[in-house]
């Protein structure tokens, strides 16, 4: 079908500009201007997806965010998808490609729909919780099988190759909706030299005034938009954004906008342009002008395409002219569905009758209906729409005043579209979310936003204005108001007052469920929730079920669940909940929206932060030597670190092999430039260290290092490091390399807060200093041929000393100290100076056989003489007792340092503890897995009593064997029992308790 | 996403920049070793947890580094006032999100 027979004269679209689309795969034309829904609509597409349940054909039903049926999965290519898009807020371009997101395995032929319509009275509500449940192990299948027969959008398959991007705003104004209040608001507020950001969700600003017959000031409405958004864009202090949704209101103001910066020019974002942006916006003030919502009426078969809002109608035939269909059946229950049928009438099609649920409508809607000659049908209602992927004709019937009973014969009329006017609901949504509850405003039917503790203003529909000339008049005061609260008042003497020429609407009936002659649980299926396919006779039967609260109920039956949130069906499910509880609508509940208001991409929600800037890297200043040498690196926190340095051809064990025997025999050389670094200086700084380690520091003289460990006061070690003593007032903190930021946090804390008075100062160093680690016995030999100023001998630079000297010519603290039970110097030096020591020393290194080794052999090398990893080797849960390692605990201070008491609980002193100790295999090739539980009995039945688990594990090159270290229940006084670690495949590996000093006990290799 | 005033700083930063650190006013006991198991537990785990009024202790993380007290509505999350370790509230002049919107037309 040809899109030339749908269309009509005027409209806001551009017919010197075709496009050319696919639907499903068939192409279509359209023209710049269009939604893909109003181009749809303008080529006949009358099915556009199927239901979620039941599989029902569903077509076009609204023409903006609130849409539930015409939801699509856009783009050309997997890498361009993007799924849950409406067609209704999707602009068209040339070459969209789009296709229906419910529907398998097509719309048009589809197999569920079979099932649907066989099955629907086996589909109850909560039926996928009752049918599905058991087997519970099967669920992973039904659920599968499920979410392919539903259809929820598809997961794009392949990397997204647009661009998305984040921007940080502060303004005082942000107006939310540019539709006449919003507009109104941007006017007033703009005057004043506020800083002003307006955004609005569709692709031009102006909301209903585009569609609208009324006139201000004498101008139509969407002249009236044109003039008011020309005097916006020439104020400097003013942001107007279109396509644009404000899609979260956050605590403090805070408003994440996010715009569709060039979805609406072709499938993938132009060079030099992102697709999306997600604006984060804080707001001195922030103005809702969101508008309203309209209703359907929920009555039977509803959801037949061809059913529509009434305001939808009238844009799709004002804003793109596209006539929706031929012959209009209007079923309203208010004044301002009559303006569909005139805009219908006007534009020379026929208007088959009006049906009003009311006895009587306002005078002005009625002379305009009854000046062109249009049937109203007063209290009476569309009780049944027939059809199937198209509206044929509707049934009506006449109705009690209050429109609860069917009373009168009925009658069939032919048409091929009904309107649906049920009432406006204020979109409320961001208001809600930052916690405010809504209030039901019994004179208009509706909720408003409730009481809030934000810097909110309100204006237009949103607030219950739905008037034309209230939507100006509020929206003018809003303005001013926000303004004024961040210091800017109007020029203005008098606010400009509009002059409206516009219906008088009058009141509208509290109506939401249309009767049948038929009971609601034997009618024809009467839609609540269309995307989630919940009916009133799902909303009766979960009541008649005992679930009296609405959130039970929304979860029950899945209302408001889908991807629109609810925006049509919540109030429509809540008054048919009252009504079957007896209950009111406000003590029925309220219901909350939550951020985000339309779906957002991920694009739009990560922006610049993914792929390499997912996170940020910390590099070490030898780096590129690093890169050079081919290491294979390992992330240790934001740190990427040499992991081992691969010869050609070498695996990971073969290079750590090398570089463990290399270390052993003769030197290797680390790059340990990542420990954390922090100086510490003050008259109390060697006070502050004995509070804050369990160990003295006291008696620590200038010229030697201590290790120490740090506990928390519940005794339980968090980190641990060597600190040198500089000056009598001065000391050199090292840290985990993870632990850093943390450690210095905590020495704030204890500082600023408990002991303030402590003249004592905390600087991160961890980048001013390079450390460079030569290791091994030969580390000496090689340090004497690049130092200077430094008496290396093994009695005048003892272990656990440190030297001032120079190194490779540059100044260096030369620390001795060893992680690996080797001779070691650590070797530090200003970081810009580390390249050129690090290379000094490697011009000089072959004739020792230096060995560059990675943080994998250093975990080897360490594990060799049971040194502990904090956060390997200890997880929060244990004492340095635990660790064996009450050789570092002192008793002797007189402040109860951190740690002390929590040591000194019950339940720390238990003799059946948990302690680390050294694990040898019996087999001696067998590695233990980390992470392996300990049993005594590796027959015992399952559940079996566990011991504690391996934290350790290693092939150990220089012992020729496996080496672990684990946890034991009680197993400092176990040494020489076996244990077993039970594997996968039913066996046990038998492991004998022993120390985790496995290498050189009494410390000969590195006294030297 | 909070909006706070560090009182140091004298400026309102985004939340992003502090991290929170619990309940204010936690003193650490003069002399621990005298403690029972129970005090010692009062003062490392045991919090209120109150909706409505809260006083809490926050660190101006990227920023200044400095520790500071606020009073935070944990039903609105409203920041009543922020102040510096060591000082009592001035709720009179400190109030930060005074007046509200309360969707004034």
């Amino acid at each position: 079908m040809s899109q030339t027979n749908l269309r009509i004269s005027g409209g806001r679209i551009r017919r010197d500009r075709p496009i050319a689309f696919t639907f499903n795969g068939h192409r279509y034309a359209g023209y710049e201007g269009d939604t893909l829904a109003s181009a749809l609509l303008a080529n006949g597409v009358d099915v556009v997806g199927r239901s979620f349940k039941y599989s029902r054909p569903r077509g076009v039903m609204g023409m903006g965010a609130e849409e539930s049926n015409a939801i699509v999965q856009l783009g050309a290519t997997d890498a361009t998808e993007v799924p849950n898009v409406r067609a209704t807020q999707q602009a068209l371009y040339d070459g969209l490609v789009a296709r229906s997101t419910n529907g398998w395995p097509n719309v048009n032929f589809d197999l569920m729909g079979l099932v649907g319509a066989l099955a629907h009275r086996l589909m109850p509500p909560g039926f996928y919780y009752k049918t599905f449940m058991r087997p519970a192990f099967l669920w992973q299948s039904y659920e599968t099988l499920i979410r392919k027969a539903a259809g929820m959008g598809s997961s794009p398959v392949a990397p997204d190759v647009d661009r998305y991007d984040h921007m940080n705003h502060s303004v005082d104004v942000v107006i939310v909706g540019a539709g006449p209040a919003g507009l109104a608001a941007a006017l007033a507020a703009g005057k004043t030299g506020a800083t002003v950001i307006l955004v609005d969700e569709q692709e031009e600003v102006g909301g209903q005034l585009l569609h609208r017959q009324a006139k201000i000031d004498g101008m139509l409405g969407a002249d009236w938009v044109e003039q008011a958004l020309a005097i916006l864009l020439s104020l400097p202090n003013v942001t107007v954004m279109a396509r644009t949704t404000a899609t979260g209101y956050h605590d403090h103001n805070f408003i994440t906008l996010h715009e569709r910066v060039s979805d609406h020019l072709a499938d993938q974002a132009p060079e030099q342009s992102v697709r999306q942006r997600m604006h984060r916006v804080r707001a001195q003030s922030v103005l809702l002008a969101t508008g309203a919502i309209e209703r359907p009426l929920v009555l039977a078969n509803n959801d037949v395409p061809g059913c529509m809002l009434a305001s939808a109608v009238s844009a799709y035939i004002k804003r793109y002219a596209v006539m929706p269909g031929k012959d209009l059946v209007l079923m309203t229950a208010q004044d301002d569905g009559y303006r569909a049928a005139i805009d219908w009438h006007d534009a020379g099609h026929k208007v088959v009758a009006i049906i009003d649920a009311r006895v009587t409508a306002g005078d002005d809607c009625t002379q305009a209906a009854r000046s062109r000659g249009i049937a109203i049908f007063p209290q009476s209602g569309v009780i049944e729409v027939i059809g199937t992927t198209r509206v044929k004709a509707v049934k009506v019937a006449a109705l009690s005043p209050n429109g609860e009973q069917v009373v009168g014969n009925t009658q069939t009329l032919i048409c091929d579209t009904l309107a649906m006017s049920g009432g406006w609901s204020p979109a409320i949504h961001l208001s809600c979310h930052t916690g405010a509850k809504p209030e039901w405003r019994e004179d208009i039917a509706a909720f408003v936003p409730g009481l809030t503790v934000q810097k909110q203003w309100l204006a237009g529909s949103v607030k219950g204005d739905f008037r034309l000339a209230d939507c100006l008049s509020t929206g003018s005061e809003a303005g001013n108001a926000t303004a004024a609260f961040c210091g800017f008042t109007s020029t203005d003497a008098v606010p400009h007052q509009w002059q409206v020429d516009d219906w008088d609407d009058g009141p509208a009936m509290a109506y939401f469920h249309v009767p049948h002659t038929k009971a609601t649980s034997r009618a024809p299926k009467q839609f609540v929730d269309f995307q989630t396919d919940v009916t009133a006779a799902g909303i009766e039967m979960a009541t008649r079920e005992g679930y009296e609260s609405i959130e039970h109920v929304k979860r029950y039956t899945a209302m408001g669940f889908g991807t629109d949130q609810g925006k049509t069906g919540n109030i429509n499910g809540m008054a048919i909940t009252a009504r079957a509880l007896g209950k009111t609508i406000p003590e029925t509940g309220t219901t909350i929206f939550r951020p985000n208001y339309t779906p957002v991409t991920f694009g739009a929600v990560v922006g610049r932060h993914s792929g390499q800037l997912f996170d940020p890297e910390r590099y070490t200043a030898l780096h590129r030597w690093h890169l050079a040498r081919e290491a294979v690196f390992e992330d240790v926190g934001l740190w990427k670190r040499p992991r081992y340095f691969p010869l050609a051809g070498e695996t990971m064990d073969e290079a750590v092999a090398r570089e463990c025997l290399a270390t052993r025999n003769g030197v290797g050389i680390l790059d340990a430039s990542t420990l954390g670094k922090i100086d510490i200086q003050g008259n109390d700084a060697r006070e502050f260290l004995g509070r804050v380690y369990t160990n003295a520091w006291a008696k620590l003289a200038v010229g030697k290092c201590r290790y120490g460990l740090m506990c928390g006061e519940d005794g339980m070690v968090f980190d641990d490091g060597v600190t040198a003593c500089l000056a009598d007032n001065h000391f050199a903190m090292t840290t985990t390399t993870g632990g850093a930021a943390r450690v210095l946090e905590w020495l704030e804390h204890y500082h600023q807060t408990e002991w303030p008075d402590m003249e004592v100062y905390f600087t991160s160093v961890t980048d001013h200093w390079a450390t460079i680690t030569l290791s091994g016995p030969q580390s000496r030999a090689l340090l004497a041929e690049v130092s200077d100023g430094i008496d290396l001998s093994g009695d005048a630079f003892k272990y656990l000393d440190w030297r001032q000297g120079s190194v490779a010519g540059v100044p260096a603290r030369v620390f001795r100290i060893s992680f690996t039970g080797e001779l070691s110097f650590e070797i530090n030096v200003q970081a810009h100076y580390a390249m050129h020591v690090w290379e000094a020393i490697f011009a000089l290194g072959d004739r020792f056989g230096l060995t560059p080794y990675g943080t994998e052999s250093m975990h080897v090398l360490r594990a060799e003489k049971g040194f502990i990893i904090t956060g390997q080797d200890t997880d929060g849960s244990v004492t340095p007792f635990d660790l064996g390692m009450g050789w570092c605990v002192s008793d002797a201070k007189p402040f109860s340092y951190i740690g002390k008491r929590g040591m000194a609980r019950q339940d720390c002193i238990r003799t059946d503890r948990k302690q680390l100790v050294g694990l040898l295999t019996v087999d001696p090739n067998q590695v233990l897995q980390e992470g392996a539980q300990a049993v005594d009995d590796p027959e015992q039945t399952i559940p079996m009593t566990q011991l504690g688990h391996v934290t350790s594990s290693y092939f150990s090159h220089c012992l020729q064997r496996s080496i672990a270290m684990g946890f034991i229940r009680n197993g400092h006084a176990r040494m020489g029992d076996i244990v077993y670690y039970p594997n996968l495949d039913g066996t046990a590996t038998a492991a004998e308790i022993c120390s985790p000093v496995f290498l050189d006990p009494e410390g000969a290799r590195q006294h030297v | 996403m909070l909006y706070i005033h560090c009182p140091y700083c004298e400026e309102h930063r985004s939340e992003e920049e502090f991290h929170y650190k619990g309940q204010a006013h936690i003193a650490r006991p003069d002399d621990p070793d005298n403690c029972t198991d129970v005090e010692w537990a009062d003062f490392i785990y045991r919090r209120d947890n109150p909706r409505g009024e809260h006083k809490e202790q926050w660190y101006h993380t990227v920023g200044c580094r400095k520790f500071f007290n606020a009073i935070r509505d944990t039903q609105s999350y409203e920041i009543k006032t922020t102040y510096k370790v060591g000082e009592q509230p001035d709720m009179a002049a400190g109030i930060v999100t005074g007046q509200q919107g309360s969707n004034a037309s």
